[in-house]
């Protein structure tokens, strides 16, 4: 009882501290004499980062009812509660949308895309109104298929009614074309229209491949927790780690391999247009940004889970994890901030405070979603395949 | 061939089989006879048991260092032979790119290391299995024929250092729901 009032309180600091940080952050952008520029993106990164592992964490849950998978279920809770985080990523979508697109988008400044003809022939896409316009369905689809998937599967923990998972299952195709359509074009809105002139084919899978990557290293952390907590002790066996850890090599190769396409094509063709975006993030202390990503988002945690004894031991592989969490914050560092012309070191200070700010508001709505729910599907048909599940 | 012990008609003795009707008592033996030094010894079942690998005391595959080595040598393989087509055999000027460019040969590198791994795994399997094998002594019991259907056994060859006639029949007796017969060489 003690520890579940700890537990509690250190969710409500966590949410108290994220508050403050982010309202310091503001008002120190607001007030500082040329720091507004600097919030913006620092908010930005910092919002599609925690937006990237949300997404991951709704296409884990629409996945695992697709494949019907078993072994997830005992897993599944988990990813539910990150999905749903998807309200709190609305309300901090808000200000962005209000007052931080003329800082950050080039094509949200009328007078200066009067002059460009590149972005005046877009701007039939790339307009102010028609930018809300997109992001509120964004949003709607995300909240609403998060919302439904959990308040279905928590349904299930009081009826045990297995008609319930069917519907699930039949609701997850539609919503995972849903899904698809809506990560690929708010990858293009949010990160890739930075440099208007700019524009990759592959961007939003990129932006998904970093996502889920990010969500299952955190998926793994978050597991970890709720053992130490004393929770899911037996439940949580030494296999599903495994198959996490499997997933997480999957992804960090199929991340390198979607990074890598996306740049043998523009190295080939060699065109100003496309190589001018690969340009900015190799010039000056960009680059040790972009090889820290070669090195570090790929080949330390290839070689780190390329064995089965790292996927199967908690303490391995959480350090692995957490590494990964930290990569992909770099990864979205270096996808968002260098078409405004800033060095890349030192970075401002406010991507950690704001990046904090946005964590510990994070880490308090998990907390809230879970006060009231059960840590696992508890009548989830599959649940017992699940907790005996074993590797072959 | 051992030539120490025979069967009863006098063949050369290849084993022992014992046969089980179900898992439960099929694991429990397997960890007997684990637990009583033998290291000749194989369990053969219709489908995939989960905890036989533990309860026979079966290490882990050495197979990945292989497929690693043969990863890391295709790496190179593919390296070298575009390095040496390249620039060295034939070289031509594409697209105003360097003789030797590394982002043009990294799918080949890839595709290099993944049939070498891939072919060392396929290959490595079948050595490390004995495989192909063309004959295989337990194919001489009639019993044995079910182990593709409803039925599990325990075979301890005769060439097993710990084996001896008396002693090893004597386990597999002992153990729940066995059946034992010899099987000839």
């Amino acid at each position: 009882m003690f520890l579940e009032t700890l537990a509690g309180a250190s969710f409500r600091i966590a949410g108290e501290i994220g508050a403050l940080l982010l309202a310091g952050s503001a008002l120190a952008g607001l007030l500082v004499e040329g720091a507004a520029p600097h919030f913006w993106r620092a908010y930005l990164v910092g919002f599609a980062y925690f937006l990237s592992l949300s997404l991951g964490a709704l296409f884990f849950v629409l996945l695992q009812h697709l494949t019907r998978s078993a072994w997830s279920v005992v897993l599944r809770r988990l990813a539910e509660g990150i999905a749903a985080n998807m309200g709190l990523l609305a309300i901090l979508s808000v200000p962005l949308l209000l007052f931080g697109l003329r800082s950050l988008y080039p094509w949200a400044d009328e007078t200066l895309a009067a002059h460009d003809p590149l972005v005046r022939a877009k701007s039939a896409y790339l307009n102010v109104p028609f930018f809300w316009v997109r992001w509120a369905v964004y949003f709607a689809v995300w909240t609403l298929t998060a919302r439904w998937f959990l308040n279905r599967s928590v349904e299930q923990d009081r009826s045990g009614d297995v008609d319930l998972t069917l519907r699930m299952e039949r609701a997850s195709a539609p919503a995972m074309v849903l899904f698809a359509f809506t990560t690929t074009f708010a990858a293009f809105d949010l990160l890739m229209s930075r440099d208007p002139h700019w524009y990759s084919t592959i961007y939003g899978i990129y932006f998904f491949a970093g996502g889920v990557l990010g969500f299952l290293a955190l998926l793994v952390a978050a597991a970890c927790v709720t053992q130490r907590a004393g929770r899911m002790q037996r439940m949580i066996t030494a296999e599903h780690y495994h198959d996490l850890g499997k997933l997480l090599f999957a992804f960090t190769v199929f991340w390198a391999y979607i990074a890598f396409s996306q740049y043998m094509l523009i190295w080939y063709a060699d065109i100003p247009e496309e190589t001018g975006w690969y340009l900015k993030r190799q010039s000056e202390t960009w680059a040790w940004v972009s090889l820290a990503l070669l090195v570090g988002h790929f080949f330390v945690p290839f070689l780190a889970l390329l064995s089965r004894v790292p996927k199967r031991r908690k303490k391995m592989l959480v350090q692995v994890a957490l590494w990964i969490l930290a990569m992909h914050a770099i990864d979205l560092y270096y996808l968002a901030v260098p078409d405004s012309g800033v060095p890349a070191l030192p970075p401002h200070p406010f991507y950690f405070t704001v990046f904090l700010g946005m964590a510990g508001l994070s880490v308090a709505a998990a907390g809230r979603c879970f006060r009231t729910r059960s840590l696992v599907p508890e009548k989830d048909p599959r649940l017992q395949e699940s907790i005996a599940f074993e590797n072959a | 061939m051992n030539g120490r012990w025979t069967t009863a008609d006098g063949a050369p003795l290849f084993g022992l089989l014992a046969e089980f009707e179900d898992v439960d008592a099929l694991i429990e033996g397997a960890q007997k006879v684990r637990d009583a030094g033998y290291t000749k010894w194989d369990a053969h079942t219709p489908f995939p048991v989960h905890g036989l690998d533990d309860a026979m005391g079966i290490r882990h595959t050495k197979l990945s260092y292989l497929v690693f080595a043969a990863g890391v040598f295709g790496v190179f393989a593919g390296l070298g032979l575009q390095w040496w087509t390249n620039t060295v055999d034939y070289p031509l000027i594409i697209s105003g790119k360097p003789f030797f460019a590394l982002p043009a040969n990294i799918p080949v590198l890839f595709e290099v290391m993944v049939l070498f791994a891939a072919a060392a795994a396929f290959v490595g399997m079948l050595a490390f299995n004995n495989l192909p094998l063309w004959y295989h002594s337990l194919f001489k019991s009639r019993r044995f024929l079910r182990a593709t259907d409803d039925r599990f056994f325990i075979s301890i060859e005769a060439r097993d250092p710990k084996f001896d006639p008396r002693a090893t029949r004597a386990l597999l007796t002992s153990l729940r729901g066995a059946a034992v017969e010899e099987v000839e060489e």
